[in-house]
């Protein structure tokens, strides 16, 4: 049964440094709460895994956070490059960042097989790229026709963190619009951590809602805005022009390093 | 490039953007279903609705098929598209039983460099382990590439971008079709692209200049049409929504 717990609680519990940690959220509902958090309590050394690195991974990476990153597209969708990700990839600032890189794809059927306990995913890619030279990818010829396919090992993080609409009070878990890997995130991990936007008596059903029953969570915190600058369907709306803003903000070491001391490290814990 | 019509013309002037979309757009039927990146393509693909191909199916990788946003998105994800989908389907879901599985036939991708035979690079400039310029990588074009039939490219055609030799193979070049730049058509001639359109006011020299390979012309050469009014009109109403 998952406990209702604070944010801070939350990770204090759940993460500790060194580990594997996955935060997903496909555009929408990226946990960007609980990604500062784990900045403010000063992990370090983690493996951080995200088909799409965005914002939020761009901070954890510039504030130290990581040693290795997993991950098949690191940019700041339609604006450009996630300049501290760069700068750590180029110049090892502020440490060196190791990649295992994979296609969306790659990255889809790890976190399938993780979430089916199953060893590897397979599917037809990695063919005929540069990819396969450079990341943890294999193949494996099926047994009923001979075809040769890609089998990538499967995503198993020490902890996987989303972002919901709502959760009711014995912590079931309830989102919906575009649900992306979340739900393979958390059945993938060994604990989890869920922030959602309220926490209602009950979930009456929303169309396209998925909901993750309390005994696969761990622990639920309630951090509304939490997404934000991503967005939580039906409460508020993507903010492309923080988005848009980032470029700026993060081009620069100082100019990164002071936001981050008054966005994030100074600003009050849930 | 500046494609401003003459002194007392009266053609409308139009951006480089604005004539890539339109190119991009009139390939695109209302049989089409197609996979969609945010930026020119989704700009493109939007465009092809409101005009010509109203039944064109939109699908993008955060897991929306049918979308019909009256807004360009930003990113993939945009809210906008789950609203207006015909369905949402998971990520895994997407990539399994949709993409890898056959059923999109056109492929949008952009990338920073592309060679002759159509290869693309989208993750580093400079060697892989100590890379120049990072890019943001594949994402979804590795297997974009060789999934679906017909892979529709789009780049601006500078030397940097056309080159002899990728720094990284990250999708393979075997089903791209057409590659439409901002000077002109590219399609596949004899194992290789070929320049078979320019856009209007643009010389082979120039193409060939922007290139960084020896670029073949095919013997049909011709020019593009420039966007109409009612393209244009289309396309500046899907910007300004």
């Amino acid at each position: 049964m998952a406990e209702i717990v604070t944010l801070a609680e939350a990770v204090r519990e759940l993460v500790r440094d060194g580990d594997t940690v996955a935060l997903e959220g496909f555009t929408h509902l990226i946990p960007h709460a609980a990604g500062h958090e784990l900045i403010r309590q000063r992990r370090r050394e983690l493996t951080l895994v995200r088909m799409t690195p965005d914002i939020v991974y761009d901070q954890l990476i510039g504030m130290g956070a990581a040693r290795k990153l997993v991950f098949s597209w690191g940019g700041n969708p339609g604006v450009g490059s996630l300049h501290r990700l760069r700068d750590a990839v180029e110049h090892g600032w502020p440490v060196r960042l190791e990649l295992e890189e994979h296609s969306h794809a790659g990255m889809a059927a790890a976190y399938a097989a993780g979430a089916a306990n199953l060893p590897f995913g397979i599917l037809r890619g990695y063919e005929g790229n540069d990819l396969v030279e450079h990341t943890r990818v294999s193949t494996v010829t099926c047994p009923f026709t001979g075809e040769v396919l890609a089998a990538v090992r499967a995503h198993r993080p020490d902890v996987g963190i989303i972002h919901a609409q709502r959760a009711d009070r014995e912590g079931n878990v309830q989102l919906w619009g575009i649900t992306g890997v979340q739900k393979e995130t958390v059945l993938a991990s060994a604990r989890s951590l869920v922030t959602v936007e309220e926490v209602v008596d009950e979930l009456d059903e929303r169309p396209g809602a998925i909901v993750l029953p309390s005994w696969v969570v761990d622990a639920v915190a309630v951090a509304p805005g939490g997404a934000r600058p991503s967005y939580a369907h039906g409460y508020y709306d993507r903010d492309n022009d923080f988005y848009v803003a980032w470029d700026a903000i993060s081009r620069d070491r100082d100019t990164f390093t002071e936001w981050m001391q008054q966005h994030v490290l100074e600003a009050v814990t849930a | 490039m500046n494609y401003n019509a003459g002194v007392g013309s009266t053609e409308p002037a139009y951006s480089a953007d604005e004539v890539m979309a339109v190119e991009a757009a009139r390939r695109l039927t209302s049989d089409n279903v197609c996979f969609v990146g945010v930026g020119l393509p989704s700009l493109a693909a939007n465009l092809a609705r409101r005009t010509h191909a109203p039944g064109c199916v939109l699908v993008y990788e955060s897991g929306t098929i049918g979308a019909k946003p009256t807004r360009l998105p930003l990113s993939i994800g945009d809210g906008e598209l789950a609203e207006t989908a015909d369905s949402v389907v998971s990520v895994p879901e997407m990539f399994a039983y949709w993409l890898q599985s056959g059923r999109i036939g056109v492929g949008f991708l952009g990338a920073a460099q592309i060679d002759r035979h159509g290869n693309l690079n989208s993750t580093v400039i400079g060697d892989y382990d100590s890379p120049k310029v990072r890019l943001p990588g594949g994402g979804g074009a590795p297997e974009i590439a060789t999934s679906v039939d017909d892979v529709f490219v789009m780049l601006r055609h500078t030397p940097r971008a056309f080159v002899e030799r990728l720094d990284f193979k990250t999708s393979r070049g075997d089903r791209v079709r057409v590659v439409v730049t901002d000077l002109g058509i590219l399609e596949p001639r004899d194992g290789e692209l070929a320049l078979v359109r320019v856009h209007r006011g643009v010389s082979v020299d120039e193409v060939r200049a922007a290139t960084g390979w020896e670029l073949a012309v095919a013997p049909e050469l011709g020019e593009t049409a420039p966007p109409t009014a009612d393209e244009l009109a289309a396309l500046r109403g899907l910007e300004a929504a």
